[in-house]
């Protein structure tokens, strides 16, 4: 068994990617700097790329981008290390993110997210051992309406429950297809990376996927017309939607997760 | 002074609601071009391209719009510091990095119709004299950035897009950006820095951005909100558009209520409506329990009780009562809720997303952390709540931008009004509540919710 020294020395400039990927990348690359009328603007989104190749932001990615853009290895590495969507190592292909942000931790984001530890088998920011998932506690995601709500891949899971979310594992370990409440049928994380970088979701009924909104995002919406409805007179006055109603809103979400 | 919508008198939602930018929302694919068209889509835009900038300009400005991504500044104002005929391009920014927590009104928005933003920034674009817009979308929110891609695609198609638009002689490119994951790039200048492919920080200011902004030329930063306001009021009047609301806060707007809520979501309502009209609408706080306290506009905005039910609205009166509007997140919070705990949570999120570029930020909330973890964990003294207060005001006002402020408020409001809280996890050498009861399936053991995605 041998053992590794650090002596302190500076790492070897990373490989080039082997150049039929390469050769590929720069198309990308080129589309995306086309975009903007400074060419620096298209690192984030070509950090987006390399990851949507490699699955992470590698040394070889930001030596990459680098080139492209005219940039030192040092100034895209301080970019990179800057946002917390760039992964630094390998991880799996769905990303969970359980939000543990004041009111999802609060509603049972934290709950969730304790159980989901335990479930895989892993802490926070480990990957299962099967490679399939990448478990993180991330911050408010915009879905404060849907708490607690969960991410994967950055589509949303909304209001969640312990045993919704370990189903729903069990179902992408499994290689089931999973649907989000809001967003469309999962992809890999490599996938989801390139939509990120610009490039459209070209799989049929990805963008109609899921319907206009969420039921939480119409509320106010259906108290406003429906007090104008026959159908609803119990808006007129009655300003408590009865249980009943919020079941049948969630009942348009049917054929989740299965 | 009018707080509701017009000829209303009575109290039902009927009344109290005014969905605008929601209008369409429930369409079967509201987010289409097809759908906004057959919902009077672009017909703002067609009213604006006839007239000359600068009228548009005014006509924004006399409508009495203020910016909805929380500061309240006049959107028309905003424009009008845009100088003309300097020879430099211009460009429009819209702020869609929707990530102050409690925030979820511009990502629902954008979901449901990114059309009326396109039309919005259309607009905007016509009235600036910009050729080159930009949607920075926060990346975590990829079911938007789908929608975002093909709404842009459809509007180039239909020649909303590109090279002389509807035939006026405007060419306007848009180019929508994926952020990656940075609280501070919805602070305008460090967003300008990220746009520009560098780390978000903010930057000084002066110049502002209507001087310097992105690439160092003239720039209009708006919210996604404030810009989707915008075809309304050129196509249905300026003084419908101050038929709603207030004298100084005119319209209509998105109140987003959260937490401890019968029916949480988006209302929209003319701006003065108050929290306790909205509460009655959405059916309460969850049966068998009170509310504790609340954010009006995101977990920056200094907390408010109970004692503030009656409050309106809208950006002065907030200002009054102590707090801020904001971006009007109406975060409630329950009985059940240890006060402490939700402080915690939000002082490690500012220390987690402070940027570093400025001390008082960066060394500050890192402190801050310590001391409220040790709090709620039963390991603080009572000198410890001094020192917080001390630390905050320290923060405050002397950081480089907002965030600082935002990490400051939770803690010295939490401290004004629940100050014998904090003492009792320090007396009681622990947290006096159980988080099992304030979590959404406390007091339901069986509920629809569970269902999902089961």
């Amino acid at each position: 068994m041998t053992t590794q020294v650090n002596l302190g020395l500076p790492e070897l400039p990373a490989e080039d990617y082997p150049d039929e990927v390469r050769a590929r990348l720069e198309v990308d690359a080129k589309e995306i700097i086309a975009r903007y009328p400074g060419s620096r603007s298209a690192l984030l989104p070509m950090l987006h790329l390399v990851q949507s190749e490699e699955g992470y932001v590698s040394r070889t990615g930001m030596r990459f981008c680098a080139r492209m853009l005219d940039l030192t290895d040092a100034e895209v590495a301080a970019v990179a290390t800057f946002y917390t969507m760039y992964r630094r190592r390998p991880s799996g292909d769905y990303h969970v993110g359980v939000c543990t942000n004041t009111l999802c931790a609060i509603m049972g984001g934290d709950q969730i997210f304790a159980e989901l530890k335990e479930h895989l088998g892993v802490d926070n920011q480990g990957t299962t051992e099967d490679g399939t998932i990448t478990l993180e506690h991330i911050e408010c995601n915009a879905a404060c309406d849907f708490a607690p709500v969960v991410m994967v891949n950055w589509e949303f899971f909304d209001n969640q429950t312990p045993d919704s979310v370990k189903q729903m594992v069990d179902d992408l370990r499994a290689g089931r297809t999973v649907s989000p409440t809001r967003g469309a049928p999962l992809c890999s994380f490599k996938q989801t990376a390139r939509i990120l970088a610009g490039f459209p979701d070209t799989r049929p009924g990805a963008v109609s996927a899921s319907g206009s909104a969420g039921p939480a995002s119409l509320a106010g919406l259906r108290l406003a017309k429906g007090a104008t409805a026959p159908a609803r007179p119990d808006a007129a006055h009655g300003l408590v939607p009865s249980q009943g109603e919020s079941t049948a809103e969630n009942g348009t979400q049917e054929g989740e997760g299965q | 002074m009018t707080t509701a919508a017009p000829g209303s008198y009575g109290t039902g939602p009927e009344k109290l609601l005014s969905p605008v930018l929601s209008e369409i929302w429930d369409e079967p694919e509201s987010w289409t071009l097809e759908t906004y068209l057959r919902h009077d889509g672009y017909q703002g835009l067609r009213k604006a391209l006839a007239m000359p900038p600068d009228d548009v300009i005014a006509l924004v400005k006399e409508a009495g719009l203020r910016g909805r991504g929380g500061a309240g500044f006049p959107t028309g104002m905003k424009w009008q510091f845009i100088p003309q005929g300097d020879g430099k391009p211009h460009y429009l920014v819209v702020n869609a990095d929707e990530s102050e927590p409690g925030t979820c009104k511009d990502i629902p928005l954008m979901f449901a119709n990114p059309h009326v933003l396109l039309e919005g920034m259309l607009i905007a674009c016509h009235a600036i004299r910009s050729n080159h817009a930009f949607i920075y979308l926060r990346g975590e929110v990829v079911p938007v950035l789908r929608r975002l891609h093909e709404a842009v695609r459809e509007a180039y198609e239909a020649g909303y897009i590109g090279r002389n638009v509807l035939g006026s002689g405007l060419d306007v490119d848009i180019t929508v950006h994926a952020g990656a994951g940075a609280y501070i790039c919805g602070e305008e200048t460090a967003l300008l820095d990220s746009l520009e492919g560098r780390r978000g920080q903010p930057r000084l200011r002066p110049p502002f951005p209507a001087v310097a902004g992105l690439y160092a030329c003239p720039t209009v930063v708006n919210n996604v909100e404030s810009v989707a306001s915008v075809p309304s009021i050129l196509h249905r009047g300026k003084e419908w558009f101050r038929s709603m609301g207030t004298e100084k806060c005119p319209g209509y707007t998105l109140y987003s209520l959260s937490g401890h809520v019968v029916n949480p979501g988006q209302y929209e309502a003319p701006m003065g409506i108050t929290l306790r009209q909205l509460l009655e609408l959405a059916g309460g706080i969850r049966p068998g329990h009170r509310l504790k306290f609340w954010t009006p506009g995101g977990s920056s905005t200094p907390l408010l009780t109970e004692e503030h039910l009656d409050v309106p609205l809208d950006f002065d009166s907030v200002a009054a009562a102590g707090s801020l509007l904001g971006t009007k997140a109406l975060q409630c919070f329950d009985e059940t809720t240890c006060v402490v705990r939700a402080v915690t949570r939000w002082t490690e999120f500012y220390a987690h997303e402070s940027c570093g570029k400025c001390t008082p930020c960066r060394e500050g909330t890192y402190w801050l952390v310590q001391l409220m973890r040790d709090i709620e964990a039963g390991k603080g003294t009572l000198s410890d709540l001094d020192k917080l207060a001390d630390i905050s005001d320290n923060i405050f006002g002397r950081s480089f931008c907002a965030l600082g402020d935002g990490a400051a408020a939770p803690i010295l409001s939490s401290l004004q009004y629940f100050r014998d809280e904090y003492e009792a996890h320090i007396e009681q050498r622990g947290c006096p509540f159980d988080p099992a009861a304030s979590t959404l399936w406390a007091d339901q053991p069986s509920t629809a919710h569970q269902e999902v995605n089961a």
